[in-house]
Order: C-alpha cells, then sequence, then structure tokens
C-alpha cells in the first residue's frame, strides 16, 4: 500500500519548479539533474495529467525513458543524448533541436523535433516514429529493426550524414531533401553499408548507395506509405504534401539479407 | 572505494558510470579577454560525459604582463623532484619570477604541489637550434629525468590548469575565476585505458599548442616511436599527448597548413583517394605515404588550439561528436549542442562538421605578426 502510494505523489522537493494550468502540468527544468527530471516525469504521469510541458531543458539526458503512456510531452530547450531511450507509447514534441542517439531503443511513440537531430537517431529503434524537420548526423537508423506489425519510421525533413541506415535489419526512412536543388545530391557517403532488411525512401535521386544496396522503382503500397508519411510530417510542420509529393520516389533495398554471409563462412 | 568517492561519481550513489569525454572551446576572434564563467559553465553541463578522473583548461592571453616569457606551469609529485627541476631551470633559463600557483581546497583527488615559473632561454645556447626547440629539450628532461615533475604548460601568455577532478572542481581548486583569456579550450575526462593522474589529464601542451579530446587512438604506439625520431618523449601515460606533439612538429616545425594537417590525422580512406582527380590523388597518396606513422587511427574529436587559431577535428568517419556554433565574434566547438546554447542561446550558426573536415577559429586581425604579439614575440 505504501508502496503504490508513493509511486502517485509527486515528491515535495521538486514542488517549486512546477506549475498546473488545467490539465497541464509545466516544469522548470532548469540546472534540474537529469534523473530527478526522469523521476519527477514518471511521478507526473501517475497523477494522471493530459499534457506536459518542459521548459528550460538543457542537455538532460534520457528525457522521456520508459515512459509507457500516450502521453503528449512539450520539451522547450535542447535536451541530452538519448532522447526517449527505450520510450513507450508517449509523443514527445522538441521544441529546438535534438542531440545524439534520440529514440535509442524505443519501442512505440513519436518524437516531432522541430529543428535537427544528431548522430545515430533512432539508433536500434524497434518501433514508433521519428519526425525531424531539419537535417540529421551520422549513422542515423543504425540498426533498426522490425517484427511483424511493429515497423519503426523516421522521416528526415532536409538531408542526413554518412552511413545512414548502417547496418539496418527493418523498418522504414524516408528521406526528403527539402533543402537540396534541382539535382543536388545529399552528401552522404556510405548509405546502407551492412543493410540487411528494411527500405529507405528517397525523394528524387538523392543518395549515393554502396554495394549490397538496390534502387528501385516505388510500387503502389509504397505509395501509400510514402503518402501517408509525407503527410504526417507536413501536419506537424506546416509543409504543403502536394508540393513535397510532386517529385519522384525510389527506395532503396538490401541486395541479401545476410551480406556478411560470405566474409564470415568457413 | 571509500562513500565520498562514490558520490563523486554519483549522486545517486551508484557506481555504475558511461559516457565518454567532454570538450568545448570558445574562442573571441576580436581578441577581447573573457572570464572562466561560461567556459566553465559549459564544460559543467557535460558533467554526465567524464568520470571524474580528469578536468582540465587551457587559456590564452592569460599572462600579458609577462607576454615575452615562457610560463611554465609545473606539478610536484615529490619535493626531491622541485630540487632537481630547478637545477635543470637555473641551468638552461633564467627565471624571471616564480610562484607556489593559487590554488584553494576542492573536490579533486591527491593534488601535488603545482609551481609556476616565468621564464627566458639562456642566451648562450647550441648553435642551429631553435629556441623552441632548446625550450622543448628542457622541457623532455624534467619529464624524464627527475621522475616526479611534469611540466604541464609551456607557453607564452597562456596556461593549462588540469587534475583529478570533474573539470568544475579543478577550476574551483585552480581558482580559475581570477583568469581571463580570449581563448578557452575544456575538458571532462573518463579515462577508458589509461590511468587518471595529474599528468594524464587534459589538455596535452607543449609550448603554445594544446589538444583536448574525446576517444581513443589506437595508433599510439606507432605514432609515439615515430615522435620519438624528432625528439619527444612521452611521459604522460596516455594517449592524446602524441596528438600535442604532432601538431607542433607539423604546424610549428615543418610549417604545415592546418587544411594538410587534417588530411595527416584524419586521412581520407584509399577508397576515397582512387576516386579523386589525379593531382588531388598524388597529393594525398603522397601525404598518407610519408606520413603513415602520423595517422590517428580510432575514434577521436579534438580541438587543437594555439595562439589566435582553434581548430576542431573528427576522425574521418566521425565515431566521436563534435559540434560548432558562432556568435558575433564568439566561435563554439562542443561535444554537445546544449552546452553551447547555456552560454549562447541565440546562435547566429550552428553546423555539424563533418568527419575529418576542420573548423578553423583565426583571430580576425590576424596575421603571423599578431600572433607572435600576443605570443610573447620571439625572446632573445
Amino acid at each position: 500500500m505504501l508502496e503504490q502510494k508513493k509511486a502517485i505523489e509527486i515528491d515535495a522537493k521538486y514542488l517549486p519548479r512546477l506549475k498546473k494550468e488545467s490539465n497541464v502540468l509545466k516544469i522548470d527544468a532548469e540546472g534540474l539533474y537529469y534523473r530527478d527530471l526522469n523521476c519527477l516525469l514518471r511521478q507526473a504521469i501517475c497523477t494522471g495529467v493530459e499534457r506536459i510541458e518542459i521548459h528550460n531543458v538543457c542537455g538532460q539526458r534520457y528525457l522521456g525513458t520508459d515512459l509507457d503512456t500516450n502521453i503528449q510531452i512539450d520539451v522547450y530547450g535542447t535536451p541530452g543524448n538519448d532522447l526517449a531511450a527505450f520510450m513507450n507509447g508517449p509523443k514527445l514534441v522538441i521544441h529546438g533541436n535534438a542531440q545524439d542517439a534520440c529514440g535509442n531503443t524505443m519501442n512505440e511513440g513519436q518524437i516531432i523535433i522541430n529543428g535537427h537531430a544528431g548522430d545515430i537517431t533512432g539508433h536500434s529503434m524497434r518501433g514508433g516514429k521519428i519526425f525531424v524537420r531539419d537535417f540529421v548526423g551520422y549513422r542515423v537508423g543504425i540498426h533498426m529493426k522490425q517484427y511483424q506489425r511493429k515497423i519503426p519510421q523516421i522521416i528526415i525533413g532536409q538531408t542526413a550524414g554518412d552511413f545512414l541506415a548502417e547496418y539496418m535489419a527493418g523498418g522504414i526512412i524516408l528521406i526528403l531533401g527539402l533543402n537540396l536543388k534541382e539535382g543536388e545530391k545529399c552528401k552522404a557517403r556510405f548509405v546502407g553499408t551492412g543493410m540487411h532488411g528494411g527500405v529507405i525512401y528517397e525523394r528524387g535521386n538523392i543518395l549515393e548507395t554502396e554495394n549490397g544496396t538496390k534502387i528501385m522503382e516505388v510500387g503502389k503500397r509504397d505509395t501509400q506509405m510514402i503518402e501517408s508519411l509525407v503527410k504526417e510530417y507536413c501536419s506537424h510542420f506546416g509543409a504543403d504534401p502536394k508540393e513535397i509529393l510532386g517529385a519522384k520516389f525510389k527506395k532503396i533495398l538490401p541486395v541479401s539479407k545476410r551480406p556478411y554471409e560470405k566474409l564470415y563462412s568457413h | 572505494m571509500n562513500n565520498q568517492d562514490r558520490n563523486i561519481i554519483s549522486p545517486f550513489g551508484d557506481d555504475k558510470d558511461f559516457s565518454g569525454c567532454s570538450i568545448f572551446g570558445m574562442m573571441n576572434t576580436e581578441g577581447k579577454r573573457f572570464s572562466s564563467k561560461d567556459p566553465v559553465r559549459a564544460i559543467t553541463n557535460m558533467h554526465e560525459r567524464g568520470n571524474g578522473l580528469g578536468g582540465g583548461f587551457a587559456v590564452y592571453g592569460i599572462y600579458p604582463d609577462f607576454k615575452d616569457y615562457h610560463a611554465f606551469h609545473i606539478m610536484y609529485l615529490s619535493k626531491d623532484a622541485k630540487e632537481k627541476t630547478d637545477r635543470i631551470l637555473a641551468s638552461r633559463f633564467d627565471i624571471i619570477y616564480d610562484e607556489e600557483m593559487q590554488t584553494r581546497p576542492a573536490n579533486v583527488r591527491d593534488p601535488p604541489l603545482v609551481w609556476r615559473y616565468f621564464v627566458q632561454p639562456k642566451k648562450r645556447r647550441p648553435e642551429g637550434q631553435t629556441v623552441e626547440d632548446y625550450v622543448i629539450e628542457a622541457i623532455m628532461r624534467i619529464n624524464t629525468e627527475t621522475g616526479k615533475a611534469f611540466v604541464f604548460s609551456s607557453g607564452k601568455n597562456m596556461g593549462v590548469f588540469k587534475g583529478v577532478g570533474y573539470p568544475e572542481d579543478v577550476a574551483e581548486f585552480f581558482c580559475l575565476e581570477d583568469y581571463e583569456g580570449y581563448l578557452w579550450t575544456c575538458h571532462g575526462r573518463f579515462p577508458t585505458n589509461t590511468p587518471g593522474w595529474w599528468g594524464g589529464a587534459h589538455p596535452f601542451n607543449i609550448l603554445d599548442w594544446t589538444v583536448v579530446h574525446n576517444g581513443e587512438l589506437s595508433s599510439y604506439g606507432i605514432n609515439r616511436r615515430y615522435l620519438e625520431m624528432f625528439g619527444y618523449k612521452c611521459t604522460m601515460q596516455t594517449d592524446t599527448e602524441v596528438l600535442a606533439y604532432t601538431v607542433d612538429l607539423l604546424m610549428r616545425r615543418q610549417h604545415f597548413p592546418i587544411e594538410l594537417v587534417a588530411q595527416i590525422l584524419a586521412a581520407p580512406l584509399w577508397s576515397e583517394i582512387d576516386k579523386m582527380e589525379p593531382k588531388q590523388a598524388q597529393l594525398l597518396s603522397a601525404l598518407r605515404q610519408t606520413y603513415g606513422s602520423l595517422l590517428m587511427n580510432g575514434p577521436f574529436s579534438i580541438i587543437v588550439a594555439h595562439h589566435g587559431e582553434m581548430i576542431g577535428l573528427t576522425d574521418r568517419i566521425k565515431l566521436r561528436p563534435l559540434v560548432a556554433g558562432s556568435n558575433g565574434d564568439f566561435l563554439y566547438l562542443s561535444s554537445e549542442e546544449s552546452a553551447m546554447r547555456l552560454v549562447s542561446p541565440n546562435l547566429d550558426k550552428f553546423w555539424c562538421p563533418r568527419g575529418g573536415e576542420p573548423v578553423v577559429g583565426r583571430l580576425k586581425t590576424s596575421s603571423p605578426k599578431t600572433a607572435e604579439v600576443l605570443a610573447g614575440g620571439e625572446s632573445q
């Protein structure tokens, strides 16, 4: 009994940082240690608020980690590394940029980033969606995987760094290249190195891919998927879906499910 | 591990530690000096990246009243070492002024005695040896012969402060709020496979060159052997030291521009060279062949600094983070964006440098002359 009561009450030491307006809980995170902030989030969710706003975030790690409800959390500032690691449900709206490893091994939920994201975004992601309005860093989608109906998705508005989809085992990466001029390519090298599952959709022919991948025309199902993801992207960031969908999309698939079969054979 | 040590690692009382080093650099490109406040705040914001086994700062433009003399910061692990060192110093330099460095009790482990000297090389020097080589030779002698004394800062009008603790504790220990400089580089350490001791904290320095480093150099052995041929002796028991000597060798002694130095340290892959235009391919092949032993293999991001210049660089496939930003006359380099946003919320420009591509910040008025004036000019 005592345990249960403890779980739904917010620790008194955090109270000076909280403000509740109707059913929205506002947290001032300035100078708050990341473990305290994540403790506070777990406690706050148990109190039954509808939405949480975290203000003055600056580098706190693992925000939203292991939370498993569908609550919306608005983050203002620059959240730290491993944002939403192991997250299982919430919708995180970042009003700012995300750092490295956001969505690390995330299982369910959404991250909407009104800005750019760092290296290894979506690292080992297993489900849910990440929308990045601008660019992303190196090794995005590294070792993403899918299982039955759990298909993780990363949507990138502009460009990506090297090693996009490295060792990718499942899921969907959609890259729009909205900042590129006609005929200009994304500078990413080594795209799809070791890729053995999943799919990359590119808008136009903007990626140079590695051996071991093949570029193909999109089919009807692919087009449906692209359309729905682009519409969602536009609803988050206020772009025009018609304009984006007007371009020709291609898909990149791995040639083999076991790219290193020969390397390690005896 | 006692309870106090445990608290250093985590206020939550568990001793699991993870992550990597943090680096941060901040430069005023007009050469205006500023206090330790922002650099210390920024590096403290990345506290989680280190584990309290090393922190340090390099500050440029710090001793304007003594800018013509080499400022030596020396740590003594024994009393004997100081006597021996003082003899070496007296035989090679005129000691203009010396004092125990100002420190205060702080959360740092087993602080050694730290001493500051302003010195001028003797006028009678071996023929054909430059002043700089003369100074380096003396430093190498102190570092290797006394066994317990280490020169951890030796440039003019600049200083390195480092030790075992979190960077904010090291700043507290050395009373950094009393100093001002136009360029600060900072480091929080997470030693992986070398000991966390006072000499092993970053920045690493030789003359006015400093390096802070996140990552590890698996090529340390080969780099070290190559550098030994040029009189550099590695005594700090950790990989980063070779970087400081490498930039001194390539940039000061061999006059390479940073753009080419980047191509030596983080050389393009042969597969990429094969795709280049013949002339460029020839240049880069020549560099790789000549300086193969200075290729820094393994993941790294570094900030190299000397008077008038701050340079950020990562390994060619960017296995360690580095972001850059600028606001007015300030240039920032950092492991994490948040540290930069903390001290400068509204950056004019933010970018993620590509692997192997250097970010170079120079003083606006930068000419070799200005750099020389800042560095105190040629000694007699």
